[in-house]
């Protein structure tokens, strides 16, 4: 293996964190029109760590990579992504379809092997359809380590990497040697803002699309979606003005 | 005549019982020790619901000792175990291989796992190397091949079909109770080989964060705190106690995690824990859509906030505004 790391870090593009989607009429979606779209939170993260990984390590990290797989809309959070950090991104055009973690990973495994990236950051989970999958398919389907849900990554000399996972009942550390693929938990960074002067500079970074179809993958579906529905409606609650009155309350809902 | 008809009714009968023994799900049991987890069981509640036989897999070198204690209940046909320590920590790149092995070689419909950190890391690897498409966090099993979960933070819920050969599937434990009924019949159980998985992945250590209280995910009554709480010395010394009167286990909110009042593993929400106890008290918590996604689902939500705008009360069967210094040291004194 060469002894230089070359970053990849997919990213994608969905409903703002912070909006409670609506589902649309025809119950096989939300509603997309007016909404405000940003970069994951997860993959902001692994951005973001990616390029302290390259700063921490100058001359052992050769590149970063982003890519993000969706309409032509998703430029601009690769814009963001080359304004955090990475020195060039390709955008995968799917047009309208929404592509499930299998397809996905199977067009990241293609990316990966053209930029010959041997350790891939990403987020753990995409806050749109919370599937927690795409990570760890892309590990199974190139055969590396994986390491879900990193809180701290570390990059020994020998080029392992060791990192801290989130798991059930606390935190589990494992080691690795490269490649391998990690996924970023909420507590691994803070993503910096970025100021207008960077984002400038990064309208002068490379930006490729392709499209998906020319890849040769079989991007089919496998799943059909039969509904999609609004949860059901809570019954509003009643509020009490002491804390005796709270308890029998609970206690008359055999809460206690 | 009549006879005839019975005869080949009951022939067809034995033809639907031979292809029903095909038809098994495979489900991987997690075990703390020679314990089987309470999410594990909310697998296997979730397994019976496919209506076939069952299969549970069980890994590592206490994985005889757990075996036998799944070997009576409902549902379950057979028990595979391997003693291998390799399988020890569940590494997903030394069991995937395994499972995909196993689900290769034989007729499995289905291929449940909890939705745990473990089974969330096994899980997508297995369908990579299957070539299927899982699904995470099923909710209900509507049939065999379509499922329910929520997506969006809990606020869509999708009812998708399968279209692959095996379906995978990890299972929301809140959904589900643990399984609880024995049958008469003991499940054989029989010893599996290591599968060779190429994994260079080691195990360094582990930091569990020790609790003399319930289990967050699977506790009847959770008590929660959120931002409100000001600090950690207020956390403690204003949560602990009412969590023990109740018998609580203790959750919070991000912001109480991210301002260090306690434990990472102590989040409830899209990120955290989801859970569905009896009672959710949320102390201090304002009731972002990331932190109602993890408990949304509770039955009874009791809210206690100063802020009578805050949108915990939108979902709170009982709701008290005011200011929780004076509130949770009543409450605890008069409980």
């Amino acid at each position: 293996m060469s002894s230089k790391i070359r970053i990849l870090v997919p990213i994608k593009k969905v409903i703002d964190a912070a909006l409670k989607p609506r589902i649309n009429k025809t119950h096989n979606g939300v509603e997309s029109a007016g909404v405000k779209f940003s970069i994951n939170p997860f993959d902001d993260i692994a951005i973001e760590e990616a390029a302290k990984i390259k700063k921490a390590h100058k001359g052992l990290v050769e590149s970063i990579h982003a890519v993000t797989i969706g309409s032509g809309k998703a430029r601009d959070v690769l814009r963001t992504a080359l304004a955090k950090g990475a020195d060039t991104s390709v955008l995968v055009d799917t047009g309208k379809r929404h592509l499930e973690p299998l397809a996905v990973s199977k067009i990241l495994q293609k990316i990966q092997k053209e930029q010959k990236s041997n350790l891939i950051i990403m987020g753990k989970q995409a806050i749109d359809d919370d599937a927690g999958q795409t990570g760890q398919m892309l590990a199974g389907l190139l055969g590396w380590s994986q390491a879900t849900n990193a809180s701290r990554v570390k990059i020994n000399d020998d080029l392992t990497v060791e990192v801290d996972q989130e798991i059930d009942g606390g935190i589990r550390t494992v080691k690795a040697p490269l490649p391998m693929v990690i996924t970023t938990d909420l507590r691994l960074n803070t993503p910096k803002f970025v100021p207008l002067p960077k984002m400038m500079k990064a309208k002068r970074k490379p930006l490729e699309v392709i499209k998906a179809e020319d890849l040769g993958i079989n991007i089919k579906d496998r799943l059909e979606t039969v509904s999609l529905q609004e949860p059901s409606v809570r019954k509003a609650g009643v509020k009490v003005g002491s804390v005796d009155e709270l308890i029998a309350k609970m206690k008359e809902l055999k809460a206690i | 005549m009549f006879s005839n008809i019975s005869r080949l009714l009951a022939k067809r009968a034995s033809k639907f019982v031979l292809s029903c023994r095909f038809n098994s799900t495979l489900t991987l049991i997690e075990t703390t020790g020679p314990n089987v987890t309470p999410a594990s069981l909310s697998t296997l509640t979730a397994a019976v619901k496919v209506g076939n036989p069952i299969t549970a897999l069980l890994l590592g070198p206490e994985s005889e000792v757990a075996g036998k204690q799944i070997a009576a209940v409902e549902g379950v046909d057979k028990i595979l175990i391997s003693k291998s320590d390799k399988y020890a920590h569940l590494l997903p790149e030394e069991v995937s291989p395994l499972v995909a092995s196993i689900l290769k070689s034989s007729d499995y419909t289905n291929f449940f796992v909890p939705a745990s950190t473990a089974g969330k890391g096994i899980l997508p690897r297995v369908g990579a190397l299957l070539d299927v498409q899982p699904l995470s966090e099923i909710t209900k099993v509507v049939s065999p091949d379509t499922f329910v979960r929520p997506t969006y933070a809990g606020n869509a819920i999708l009812t998708v079909k399968c279209k692959d050969k095996v379906k995978l599937a990890s299972v929301r434990s809140s959904a589900f109770d643990p399984i609880e009924r024995k049958s008469e019949k003991i499940a054989d159980i029989k010893e599996i080989s290591y599968v060779e998985s190429g994994n260079k992945t080691q195990y360094v250590s582990e930091q569990l964060i020790k609790s003399e209280r319930p289990e967050l995910d699977s506790a009847k009554i959770v008590v929660s705190g959120g931002r409100g709480l000001k600090d950690k010395e207020h956390f403690d010394q204003l949560l602990y106690p009412l969590a023990d009167k109740l018998h609580a286990a203790l959750g919070a909110s991000r912001a109480a995690v991210d301002a260090d009042f306690c434990d990472n593993s102590l989040q409830v929400g899209q990120t955290g824990k989801v859970v569905a106890p009896n009672l959710y008290l949320a102390v201090g918590i304002s009731g972002a859509i990331q932190h109602l996604a993890g408990m949304k689902d509770s039955k009874v939500i009791v809210a206690i906030n100063k802020d009578e705008e805050a949108p915990i009360f939108k979902i709170a069967d009982v709701g008290m505004v005011g200011d929780l210094f004076k509130i949770v040291p009543e409450l605890t004194e008069k409980l």
